[in-house]
């Protein structure tokens, strides 16, 4: 009886999907619709109430502080993008095209990945005791003779935290990078050579292009990972820098929810509109 | 095999400064944890002495960090078994091709790129309205499957794209059912990668702060637990925990990856009879 419904593909492929449909509808799409309808409400100091006012997104708009601070969430996903490429590219680069054994090119993969699993907050904490004022780098650099005073802006500034991006996120350009190059034809490389390319040549125009798809991945996580994040500016900067992420976890911690709610709406939509741009140069499910 | 090209070593040098940034101020910290008791946050060493590991065992002043640990584990197993349970699912719907799957997929492309205080920020204000209270097991176990998930789903993706339809096709010409082909033939065919999802599942569960932020409720999780820790504890005792907990990290990593290897040489003798015929 329930067999012949069972039969038809549609049916038994959401029947599967059902428990990730599930989630993300609960997890995911309803708080997206949440954070969209709060946007709207008011605000008094100790509780939220459902209203349907622009109050919140005029003020937001009104503030020169707001295109301060995404004028630099969007300088550091910018710098940290750059780096990360240029420093990803090489890695994946020497892995794939430098490494002749493959049990050698996983076993280095695996080196360079494993500081994914684990903690963030870890990883930047270690930071400290390199940066801070008595840290390694100013204590190296006395005893070399390149300073003489400790350099103050190497924590708690602009520098660290882009630098705990660039620790924190290559990774997620690697990744990708190693894997498309992994699938170039070999054959491709030498048609390269023998056609009289150079190294440098057959870099810039046979591997290049022929990696931008994992490129383009990679770009989408760091892109996405330092436009959405508060806590590594926070904490790297001492909360002496400000990002949207930040803006919106103080209100968070004013319970200004409402006004938290507007910025996420706008947020989201800046995150959207640079995705949908560069899934126009890829199509990931391809790419696997 | 040929000589290695010059541009070899400088890559190769490149690579080794890399790793060193990787590994650099983790393996920093882990040698600061052994300062003596007099010691403070940074170079030099004054004195060793695990001082630091044993006040971590003891009665903290703030925090419950043994507590935050018990609940971080437990979420990180429910989180990886969920995950894989769930991908493997949704991986196995996704080769049906079934009306409305683009939908699902762009959903979980935009879970896995959506800023994780968006959701820690709607999760909280949906149990809010709801008048329900956040816990780590309820709407914190929800919002970290907002982040493991999507990976799960990747990972499938890239198994299926690589998986020989022709084991099937055979299981089923010898007269296996579906669910038979499922269970003796694709699950032990893509086990290994499974055990790649439960990895993601656990460790990023267990490391997992932003998506908890707002949905772990009173009792914390351990990354929690640690950023707490980074506004008031002023001494190497911070670096014991960061290095415990990633020793442990470590040992889990470990763990699954020697699960894996182990399960490519059993597959390796056990696999085949191709020779032994004749």
């Amino acid at each position: 009886m329930a067999a012949i419904p069972l039969k038809n593909r549609h049916v038994l492929g959401w029947l599967m999907a059902l428990p990730l449909s599930v989630v993300l509808l609960a997890f995911l799409i309803a708080p997206i619709a949440m954070i969209a309808v709060v946007s709207f409400w008011g605000a008094t100091e100790f509780s939220i109430y459902p209203a349907f006012q622009f109050d919140n997104y005029e003020f937001l708009f009104g503030s020169p502080v707001t295109y301060k601070v995404f004028g630099a969430t969007l300088k550091y996903a910018l710098i940290t993008w750059a780096l990360t490429l240029a420093i990803g590219f090489t890695v994946a680069y020497f892995l794939a095209f430098h490494v002749r054994s493959l049990t050698m090119q996983i076993a280095l993969f695996l080196v360079c990945t494993i500081p994914f699993w684990t903690s963030n907050i870890i990883r930047m904490i270690s930071w400290i005791p390199f940066l801070g004022r008595n840290g390694i780098a100013n204590q190296t650099l006395i005893s070399w003779g390149v300073i003489d005073e400790p350099l103050e802006w190497l924590l708690y500034s602009d520098f660290s935290v882009i630098l705990a991006f660039v620790h924190l996120y290559t990774l997620f350009m690697v990744v990708p990078i190693f894997n498309t190059m992994m699938r170039i034809d070999k054959s491709l490389l030498e048609a390269a050579r023998d056609n009289g390319a150079s190294g440098f040549q057959t870099l810039v125009h046979v591997i290049l292009p022929l990696t931008k798809p994992g490129i383009m991945i990679g770009t989408i996580f760091v892109v996405t990972l330092v436009m959405g994040d508060f806590i590594t500016v926070r904490f790297m900067s001492g909360s002496q820098r400000a990002n949207v992420g930040r803006l919106i976890s103080n209100d968070i911690a004013l319970l200004q929810y409402p006004s938290a709610a507007a910025t996420a709406v706008v947020l989201l939509c800046t995150v959207l509109i640079v995705i949908a741009i560069l899934l126009r140069f890829v199509n990931i499910r391809k790419e696997l | 095999m040929e000589k290695r090209p010059r541009s070899f070593y400088v890559l190769a040098a490149f690579f080794g400064l890399f790793v060193l940034f990787l590994y650099g101020p983790i393996l920093t910290i882990g040698v600061l944890s052994f300062q003596g008791p007099r010691g403070g946050l940074t170079f030099p060493m004054n004195g060793v002495s695990t001082h630091w590991f044993r006040d971590l065992f003891q009665e903290q002043a703030v925090g419950d960090i043994w507590g935050a640990f018990r609940r971080s584990f437990g979420l990180g197993l429910m989180v990886m078994v969920t995950t894989v349970v769930v991908s493997v699912m949704a991986g196995l719907a996704f080769r049906k091709r079934f009306v409305g799957s683009a939908l699902v997929f762009y959903a979980a492309i935009t879970s896995l790129v959506i800023p994780s205080i968006l959701i820690s920020l709607g999760v909280g204000l949906i149990f809010n309205q709801l008048g329900l209270k956040v816990h780590w097991a309820t709407s914190g176990f929800g919002s970290q499957l907002t982040w493991t998930l999507p990976f799960g789903l990747l990972i499938m993706f890239a198994v299926f794209n690589r998986f020989d339809q022709s084991y099937e096709e055979a299981a089923r010409d010898q007269g296996a059912s579906a669910w038979q082909t499922i269970r003796f033939v694709v699950l032990p065919i893509i086990a290994p990668s499974l055990i790649g999802v439960a990895l993601f599942g656990f460790t990023l569960s267990y490391d997992e702060f932003a998506r908890t932020l707002l949905t772990a409720g009173s009792y914390n999780t351990l990354p929690l637990e640690i950023f707490g820790m980074t506004t008031n504890v002023t001494t190497p005792v911070i670096y014991a925990l960061g290095t415990l907990t990633t020793v442990f990290s470590f040992a889990i990593i470990g763990l699954f990856l020697l699960t894996v290897w182990v399960m490519g040489k059993r597959r390796a003798r056990l696999g085949s009879d191709a020779g032994k015929g004749v």
